[in-house]
């Protein structure tokens, strides 16, 4: 494993009365994909939330241990969430540009940071779209509605808003579930392209896709952390009987 | 007994259809009279020329230029305060006991006859502050009227707006306050406009509550410390007094108009919008 970039440490976490993760340890290599499995309602989504604060968003929800990006707590006093969060972006599960033309949709984080230099601005854009494989596709069409692009240009046009703020560590929130095989195939090249120079963490669903992309892989549980390892190794060689129940597609 | 169901179908589209007819037949009514009067005594002079003999002769042009301006600068106080109270209630407030008290606040504000309005501002810019009838005091009394309709309208607009675009915003850094300059209020924009539009209705509208705060000079206005008419208020007194109830009917009808302009414009400028930020 490449050294960690990300450590979660003794996470516990509760929404009001329900406890959805117990005690979570992990570890995030930098430059890694690692995929985080296991079946709905396992609290792979909140734990992915609390990589990047979003779960600050939600009332009623209490965080306890620590998540140290870069060895500093994300959870400490003080802690600027905001700037955080343009160094730990995020792509959600269903395509969610917003109504805005397909230039507009990658200079938001630009135009939110204040960056309002014409030159620099179209310049980050270009290569945000380059960066996420959709250059080619949009680039007669840069004012052209967004929402009109096919699924996969849409998520792929995600991937470049995130680029354009140049994050560090991406997190991918079941990114393929909206699209079709083929989709998913360019999505899952795009990933396999962003890992030379990202971290990424994916939670899916699908376990293909995990082996597939996935250097490390998380299988959890009832809000809990069963096994995390080398994804071969999980795949092949799981020590825990619940996740060889669930890759061997027992329950799930 | 029961009714065949071929039967009750066909009472049902009548019904539905006669009820539709029946609304679109008075609102015919109600334009074709009001300009079948009015529109043979409309012509440029008319327009353009300042009101004679208490408004028996001459034109109209002071009212048009009160009818302009009070709801302007009443819309122009109430849509920051109003949209405001919105963003406050729906994105920096989780719903309880404070939210819900301004909300019954703003349901009840919304539910008090224009004339009220009307006394109060007499009682409090009028007399108190001492601002004497002038635009003004009547955009103020207007700003408070219409305050209801803008803040439950913006806040509806704001709460239909999909949650995804918070939460992208959130997640690309944006702070808060970024978020609903740049995510919330742009997507919300369509459904203000229309609270907007239902004010300015009200506004040009209203007579009660302007007679009692812009008072009734028929003069044209030199500042909005002035008092002022609007074509309402002068189609009113004209009746009311017996002036003449052909300038009467010449004013209803260019306010009619006037009205169905300011609609036509602003749903095509809406519409214009929306289709320039969507698929």
């Amino acid at each position: 494993m490449a050294a960690p970039v990300i450590q979660i440490e003794n996470l516990n976490l509760h929404y009001g009365a329900f406890h959805a993760l117990k005690n979570v340890n992990l570890a995030i290599g930098a430059r890694e994909i690692t995929a985080l499995i296991g079946p709905s309602g396992c609290g792979k989504s909140t734990l992915l939330r609390c990589l990047n604060r979003m779960n600050d968003l939600v009332p009623g929800c209490r965080i306890e241990g620590a998540v140290r990006f870069e060895e500093k707590d994300l959870y400490a006093r003080g802690v600027d969430v905001c700037g955080l969060r343009k160094r730990i972006g995020m792509v959600f599960q269903r395509p969610n540009p917003f109504p805005l033309s397909v230039f507009e949709n990658v200079a938001f984080g630009l135009r939110v940071s204040g960056l309002t230099d014409r030159a620099s601005v179209n310049a980050v854009v270009e290569r945000s779209l380059r960066g996420a494989w959709l250059w080619d596709y949009v680039k007669d069409k840069l004012g052209a509605p967004a929402l009109e692009l096919p699924l996969d240009q849409q998520q792929r046009l995600c991937v470049a808003r995130v680029l354009a703020v140049e994050p560090e560590v991406i997190l991918m929130d079941e990114p393929c579930s909206a699209l079709d095989p083929i989709s998913t195939a360019k999505i899952e090249e795009l990933m396999l392209e962003l890992r030379a120079a990202y971290t990424i963490v994916i939670v899916t669903h699908n376990m293909q896709q995990a082996s597939r992309i996935s250097d490390r892989s998380a299988f959890m549980l009832m809000g809990e952390m069963i096994e995390a390892g080398g994804t071969l190794g999980l795949f092949t060689k799981p020590t825990d009987k619940r996740t060889e129940d669930y890759i061997t597609g027992r329950f799930g | 007994m029961r009714i065949p169901p071929k039967a009750s179908q066909a009472i049902a589209v009548a019904l539905l259809g006669g009820a539709t007819l029946l609304t679109l037949a008075v609102l015919v009514f109600v334009i074709v009279f009001v300009l079948g009067k009015g529109l043979p005594v409309i012509n440029w002079a008319f327009l353009l020329d300042v009101p004679r003999e208490m408004g028996k002769a001459g034109g109209i042009f002071p009212t048009i230029v009160g009818t302009l301006v009070l709801p302007l600068v009443a819309i122009a106080i109430a849509l920051p305060m109003g949209v405001g109270t919105a963003v406050y209630l729906t994105e920096y407030t989780r719903p309880g006991r404070v939210t819900s008290v301004i909300r019954f606040g703003t349901d009840c504000l919304a539910g008090i006859p224009s004339i009220i309005f009307g006394l109060f501002g007499y009682i409090f810019f009028v007399t108190i502050l001492r601002m004497g009838w002038c635009i003004l005091s009547g955009a103020l009394t207007l700003a408070i009227m219409v305050l209801p309709t803008i803040i439950r309208t913006a806040e509806e607009a704001i709460k239909a707006v999909p949650n995804s675009y918070r939460e992208v915003s959130y997640s690309l850094g944006a702070t808060r306050w970024e978020t609903v300059l740049k995510a919330v209020l742009p997507n919300a924009l369509p459904g203000i406009v229309t609270g907007v539009m239902l004010s300015v209705g009200r506004c040009i509208g209203e007579t009660a509550a302007v007679i009692f705060t812009a008072g009734t000079a028929l003069r044209l206005p030199d500042s909005l410390f002035d008092s002022a008419r609007t074509m309402a208020v002068h189609f009113y007194i004209l009746a009311r007094e017996g002036i003449s109830n052909e300038n009467a009917y010449g004013t209803a009808a260019v306010l009619v108009i006037s009205v169905l302009i300011v609609n036509s414009v602003s749903y095509w400028m809406m519409h214009k919008f929306i289709s320039g930020r969507s698929a």
